[in-house]
């Protein structure tokens, strides 16, 4: 069964707060859940599906429902591959309306890793004797920052990548990102900026990296008919995939990402190819991230990434691909380390032409979101969605 | 330059005999006697199968390097990719090289290094 209309996003909500000190992760959890149900013009008691990912507290569904009061469920799901998990909770989501499973579905997340001080790039975790991978890793030194510095070096050797052309997908996001008066870096910079920025995990500099923020966001799923009834307008679900990629017993290709199925079977389901998009959100915990999804989405050829993101190729009005509107992880909001969720909401700004005026894309009626989670040079989870406006 | 102490691995029952191994400077690989291929790191069962018949084979501990960064903490240290000769890609870390003389491509072979109280990990320096 295709899931090609058979739901809509009507309501996405994003917390305005980058640091939340007084809130604790279940209030900001609520927060984000008021929002979304106030933009969709619905209420929780029309919540019989709901949806969270490894950032919700407890047991998950079970405590963020006693904490939020969703007591009509029908549906719940706790899917987690890291921030890409929102990004297919959406699928998720429009698969149990399309059977019947749940008519409302909530989607939330939320975290406050910058009030809680953690080194999330470059410090190496605790090792979890119970996960397999961590005894051979987690004393090599593991840390975020590194494994997607192994791609970008893999990248560069095989394929001629520089610094200067991961430089301008943050330049990119920094054109963006002047414009949301909610953005951590509001600063526009220049490839020089970024190149001459410090060394974090070679090649990856300071600025090559997304922020570290609190807060979250929420979206609400529903049945078209119900879309249809309600005063939002109306974007749909079009096309979905989803992915794990691995080492694979050690014959993992770093310069890969998980995005070259899971785009490949959303495309196939919206029945589009990557020249119809007219908007992108593409995660971008690091520069290279950016780069590697938007050549296994088919934007451009394996290799070819490099010359693809230069010379504002990505900026909203200038480029042919406008991308990360919102200024994205790298200069906005990357909530509870999960960018996912942003990802889908500044999606869907654009296709309801409420985005920022200076990086509104005109007429735009197709747009994707794609998210990578987990370790992008170990193992990661992939999901991507395409949107349309009706 | 200064090496950072390294944190010790927590052997679990499976694993058990290869950091015995370790601890006398032999890197072992995991090998699936249906296909006949090696990968890392070992496990109870196959990646390629997901059959148990699996067996913990010795490794010639040479390989070259596919991929690095250099993080540039308090101590800078080089985690990397090396391509083992028997064909899997370990991530471990680079030691005994100045940072500037790394090359993709370079051979290179094991080098336990001593970690806080428990066994030896396997690092790899140049050949």
């Amino acid at each position: 069964m295709s899931l090609r209309g058979r739901a809509c996003i009507v309501g996405a909500y994003e917390h305005p707060t980058r640091k939340a000190e007084d809130k604790s992760t279940a209030q900001l959890h609520s927060e984000v859940a008021w929002g979304a149900l106030q933009d969709a013009g619905l209420s929780k008691d029309d919540v019989d599906g709901y949806f969270c990912a490894g950032d919700a507290p407890g047991m998950g569904p079970l405590s963020m429902a006693e904490y939020l009061g969703l007591d009509r469920l029908r549906h719940v799901d706790s899917t987690d591959i890291g921030g890409s998990s929102y990004i297919a909770h959406v699928a998720h989501a429009t698969a149990a309306i399309a059977l019947g499973r749940c008519n409302v579905a909530l989607i939330t997340l939320a975290g406050r890793p910058r009030s809680e001080g953690q080194a999330t790039g470059t410090a190496t975790r605790t090792q979890n004797p119970a996960v397999p991978d961590d005894q051979f890793e987690i004393p090599m030194g593991r840390t975020v920052a590194a494994a997607y510095a192994m791609c970008a070096m893999r990248h560069m050797h095989e394929f001629g990548t520089t610094s200067e052309q991961l430089a301008w997908i943050k330049v990119a996001a920094s054109h963006h990102a002047q414009h949301n008066p909610h953005a951590m870096l509001k600063k526009m910079v220049t490839v020089e900026e970024v190149v001459n920025s410090p060394l974090v995990a070679d090649p990856l500099h300071r600025l090559d990296c997304c922020v570290i923020s609190d807060g979250g966001g929420a979206l609400i799923v529903t049945r078209p008919e119900i879309a249809r009834s309600l005063k939002r307008p109306v974007v749909t679900v079009r096309g979905t995939g989803e992915t794990v990629k691995t080492h694979a017993g050690g014959y993992n290709d770093l310069t890969f990402s998980g995005a070259r199925w899971s785009g490949q079977h959303a495309f196939e389901e919206a029945g589009v190819t990557a020249a119809d998009i007219q908007y992108a959100s593409i995660y971008d915990s690091f520069t290279i991230t950016v780069l590697i999804q938007i050549e296994d989405l088919g934007f451009c050829a394996k290799g070819e990434g490099g010359k693809f993101v230069a010379d504002g190729n990505l900026i909203s009005g200038v480029g042919r691909l406008p991308f990360n509107t919102d200024g994205g992880g790298l200069c906005s909001n990357h909530p509870a380390n999960r960018g996912g969720m942003t990802k889908v909401i500044e999606a869907v700004r654009q296709l309801r032409g409420e985005a920022h005026p200076a990086v509104q894309v005109k007429d735009c009626g197709l747009a994707l979101a794609h998210g990578t989670g987990g370790l992008l040079g170990h193992r990661h989870g992939s999901a991507t969605l395409i949107l349309e406006r009706e | 330059m200064p090496e950072r102490s390294i944190q010790a691995p927590i052997p679990d029952p499976t694993t058990a005999p290869f950091w015995e191994a370790a601890k006398e400077g032999r890197l072992m690989i995991g090998h699936c006697r249906d296909t006949g291929r090696h990968f890392f790191p070992p496990r109870g069962v196959s990646p390629f199968t997901l059959s148990p018949n699996v067996e913990l084979v010795p490794a010639s501990g040479r390989g070259t390097l596919y991929s690095y960064t250099v993080m540039r903490t308090a101590t800078p240290y080089v985690p990397a990719m090396v391509e083992l000769e028997e064909g899997p890609r370990v991530f471990t870390n680079l030691v005994d090289v100045p940072f500037e003389e790394i090359r993709i491509g370079m051979r290179l072979r094991v080098a336990f290094r001593a970690t806080e109280g428990g066994p030896p990990v396997p690092m790899f320096a140049p050949a």
